[in-house]
């Protein structure tokens, strides 16, 4: 430890720190563009110069390790001086466009040039002229703005893994750009928008809308993909105008992937507004009333079960599965993909390791999941973790695949589980010479008809290779969306028989509904299933209601309404409410805190903060026989990133980057 | 094809580049240089081999994309970090010159001793317009360069990567005319001087006993 004196507050800090963070640690802010917590350090904006005792000159305090005893000044003359200089040369050919430019408001150079820059330029000569860059349908560059700090370009090296972008020329004509021209191939493309400085990349879909202080925001929770990233929903009037990451080192650090940060504009589009009713064939406007009697009159008699879907909210859930048992019915499902999915106990459902855990894994095996496409901010996570500790990585699947990260490919099918359960496999000498070795095992590999089987030998190989010990748990399922752990919790795996009569779908796809049953979509985008039904209930989807997620980890997160549902729609548990009245099995709760109380009666994991690092002292395998794995091969499950949920299907952002980034699945 | 270049004039880009034996054999000799994992260090040699190259089969030495694309290949590098490289040092040209490189240092003791009489002998002679232009008939390209290192021999001129030193107004014509005629006058002092000691012949020393 160090003991540095900042501005006559002693701290003590660890060796090897910058001087820029035990200026923090001692609550001094230092001004920075170039320097960021998550990226390697520049040191080139020069904007961060504090004073040290001693020294002749002021020091980048970013790049500048601490020494015991140093005295450090933030706000001596040398350094007030230091600052304006380093400001009026940035601002020397950055454009006076604030006005127009996006990110003004909540940009890093307005507030610094206020608080730290000069009153008056001096500048009277030509500023420089940069051509902009076409870096994809996400990032729209200005680069007139650019003021060079680098932390796009060590972003997409260092975080995303696809070095692409790079300073070319030098000097005066130096250029951030990837020199021939191209679309940055990677999922996490919109961070970069959040860690420019400056208006040089700011978002395409958000230009021109409007000014960060009109906006209302609301933290919630993404659901498009598993990873349970938290986000702030910013809207103004009633619309989704953008949506931003929130810190989480648990979850998803400050990153986000950009299907959950782009989709959004679906939710506007394609909607299920009001309800409908299918008469004499054809599906006619109606009223709530006229829906729920079409339901009381169409499921009299009937078998009846139901089925959730992907996006689906922990009290939506719960209130659909106590409809159901007031109607008599135990006919429940979820897995909609045909996943094989053993809910019997949570740690076969779950990703046990956790996400921040992932750092503490010292070998890995991925069987039949491509974890860039799964969830882009996991894939980051563990690229974090092999660029650091430089961790052997196993992948079982198709080969060729980019996951950013060096990966062992040790073959594209079920041979090679079955040669790991038998131990004879190279990669099991890896396993066994590991500490904390752990697997991820993609939902996609368990939707084929051995998914049981694949299900059990992937948990095999977790007890024969040390990954299952009491403080540590290292069998990993990672699931595709936000909505398909908190169903599993709720036991919606029993399954709709084939004789069913009628079948309420929770914005869930057809699948598995006999000709001639009853079926009742309750949703926000009316695909298949709508299609398919004689009642289509109008739902609320994950910005317009206070719901509750959980994530792949198990993560019990909680979502807010950031805007009103659109028309007539209401929030799904208030849905199935009122439906029971009509029904005559009224459910017990009006309120939220009332669902929720029974969503914590219903199973208590969901009351609480739902995932704590844990080991494993069961190792008792999910049933399925661990023998029974075919030789096919495990196919990527996401064929289509962009366009994968009904909400991004619904947005024109989506498909644009589907014709950009996948030219042949363009219709 | 149609140059994709996001700066910087038009101009077609070869569709590929593939090193010839020639260069293989450099490149070999080269990499091996470096110590195991550090083959990166390789990349500025890897692109003059690619400049010389392009020399030896258009006539024109530079570096175009695929060639900086196979330079990352061959180094395991991303190619932006070669584009990096090959854009920020001048001695890389990001598109076709002419058949010599008429290179001019410009730098403190070469003015002091006539460089900006060598660049109007070359603008002259050479029918160029200007610093970083070529001549009409594809022949020469000019460019104005920092040190050469040679300052002692000032003022210098680099064709290609031979030194002609001690220029004037005169033996810059000349030279440039023995290059239009095809022929390649042998580099160094072109007033005879002995590597770089005094014009003349020594000057000290000369009494060395037992001589």
């Amino acid at each position: 430890m160090a003991k540095v004196t900042v501005d006559g507050i002693e701290v003590e800090v660890p060796n090897g720190v910058s001087v820029l963070q035990a200026c923090e640690a001692a609550g001094k802010e230092i001004p920075r563009f170039c320097y960021h917590e998550r990226l390697s350090v520049a040191g080139n904006c020069r904007m961060c110069l504090v004073e040290v005792e001693k020294a002749p000159k002021p020091i980048a305090s970013c790049a500048y390790p601490v020494a015991d005893g140093m005295k450090v000044f933030t706000d001596s003359p040398m350094v007030r001086n230091g600052r304006r200089g380093v400001m009026e040369f940035l601002l020397i050919n950055h454009p006076l466009d604030c006005p127009i430019c996006d990110q003004g408001g909540e940009c890093d150079l307005q507030d610094q040039a206020m608080a730290f820059g000069g009153d008056a330029s001096r500048y009277r000569e030509e500023k420089r002229a940069v051509k902009d860059k076409y870096l994809g349908p996400l990032v729209k560059t200005i680069m007139n703005r650019c003021i060079q700090c680098t932390r796009c370009v060590r972003f997409a090296t260092e975080v995303a893994g696809v070095p692409e972008l790079g300073a070319t020329n030098r000097g005066e004509n130096m250029e951030i750009g990837t020199y021939v021209e191209k679309a940055l191939t990677t999922e996490l493309s919109g961070n970069l928008i959040d860690i420019c400085p400056v208006g040089a990349l700011t978002s395409r879909p958000y230009a021109y809308v409007t000014r960060p202080w009109e906006l209302r925001k609301t933290d919630s929770v993404d659901v498009l993909d598993a990873t349970g990233t938290n986000i702030r929903v910013d809207a103004r009037a009633g619309e989704v105008l953008r949506i931003l990451p929130r810190t989480n080192d648990d979850v998803n650090e400050e990153w986000m992937a950009d299907r959950g940060r782009f989709a959004f504009d679906g939710l506007k589009r394609r909607r299920l507004d009001r309800p409908w009713v299918r008469k004499n064939g054809k599906l006619h406007p109606a009223s709530w009333a006229e829906a729920f009697t079409a339901i009381a009159a169409g499921i009299k008699g009937r078998k009846i079960g139901a089925v959730a879907g992907e996006l689906v909210d922990a009290e939506a859930a719960v209130a659909l599965r106590d409809l159901m048992a007031a109607l008599g019915s135990n006919h429940l499902e979820c897995r909609t993909d045909g996943a094989a999915i053993d809910a019997s106990r949570r740690d076969f459902y779950t990703f046990n390791t956790g996400i921040a855990g992932i750092e503490e894994a010292d070998a890995l095996l991925i069987i039949g999941s491509n974890p860039r496409l799964d969830s882009p901010v996991i894939n980051a996570r563990i690229r974090k973790r092999v660029a650091t500790g430089g961790i052997p990585v196993g992948f079982i699947g198709p080969r060729g695949l980019n996951l950013t990260y060096a990966q062992d490919w040790l073959g594209e099918g079920g041979a090679v589980l079955n040669a790991l359960i038998g131990g004879q496999h190279r990669f099991n000498e890896v396993l066994r010479a590991a500490k904390r070795p752990m697997l991820i095992l993609g939902r996609g590999a368990l939707a084929r008809p051995d998914g049981a089987s694949v299900l059990a030998a992937a948990w095999q190989v977790a007890a024969q290779n040390g990954m299952l010990q009491p403080d540590w748990h290292g069998f990993n399922l990672l699931h595709h969306f936000g909505g398909q752990v908190a169903p599993l919790d709720l036991g919606f795996t029993t399954g709709i028989p084939a004789d069913i009569g009628a079948v309420w779908l929770l914005g869930a796809e057809p699948v598995g509904v006999p000709d001639g049953a009853f079926v009742i979509f309750q949703g926000h985008h009316g695909e298949a299933g709508a299609a398919r039904a004689d009642v289509i209930l109008p739902g609320a989807a994950y910005t317009e209601k206070d719901a509750t997620w959980v994530n792949t980890e198990g993560r019990v997160q909680r979502g807010r309404l950031a805007v009103y549902p659109p028309g007539e729609a209401r929030e799904d548990w208030k849905i199935l409410r009122a439906a029971s009245e009509v029904l005559g099995v009224r459910l017990p709760y009006d309120s939220l805190a009332g669902v929720r109380a029974r969503l914590a009666e219903a199973n208590p994991v969901l009351a609480g903060p739902g995932f704590e690092p844990h080991g494993c002292t069961d190792t008792a395998g999910p049933a399925g026989d661990a023998g029974g794995v075919s030789e096919a091969a495990f196919l990527p499950p996401v064929a289509n990133y962009w366009q994968a949920d009904p909400i991004s299907r619904a947005s024109a952002t989506m498909a644009e980057c589907a014709r950009t980034y996948l030219p042949q699945a363009a219709e | 094809m149609v140059a994709e270049m996001s700066t910087g004039v038009e101009f077609p880009q070869p569709e590929s580049f593939s090193f010839d034996e020639e260069s293989m054999k450099a490149i070999d000799t080269i990499v091996k240089r470096y110590p195991p994992g550090k083959q990166a260090s390789a990349v500025i040699p890897l692109l003059y081999v690619v400049q010389r190259q392009m020399k030896r089969q258009t006539g024109s030495a530079w570096v175009p994309n695929k060639g900086m694309d196979a330079v990352a290949e061959r180094l395991g590098m991303a190619p932006i970090r070669v584009y990096e490289v090959a854009t920020f040092y001048f001695m890389f040209n990001m598109k076709p010159i002419g058949k010599f490189h008429l290179q001019v240092c410009g730098t403190t003791p070469c003015w002091l001793r006539g460089s900006d009489e060598v660049a109007r002998a070359c603008r002259d002679t050479a029918k160029v317009g200007g610093y970083g232009q070529t001549s009409e008939d594809g022949m020469f390209t000019m460019s104005e360069v920092e040190c050469l290192g040679g300052c002692v021999n000032a003022p210098i001129l680099q064709v290609d990567d031979d030194y002609y030193e001690d220029m004037d107004y005169e033996s810059t014509v000349k030279l440039i005319e023995a290059l239009r005629r095809g022929e390649r006058p042998a580099p160094g002092s072109v007033i005879g001087r002995q590597t770089s000691a005094p014009e003349g012949g020594p000057l000290t020393l000369l009494d060395v006993p037992g001589e």
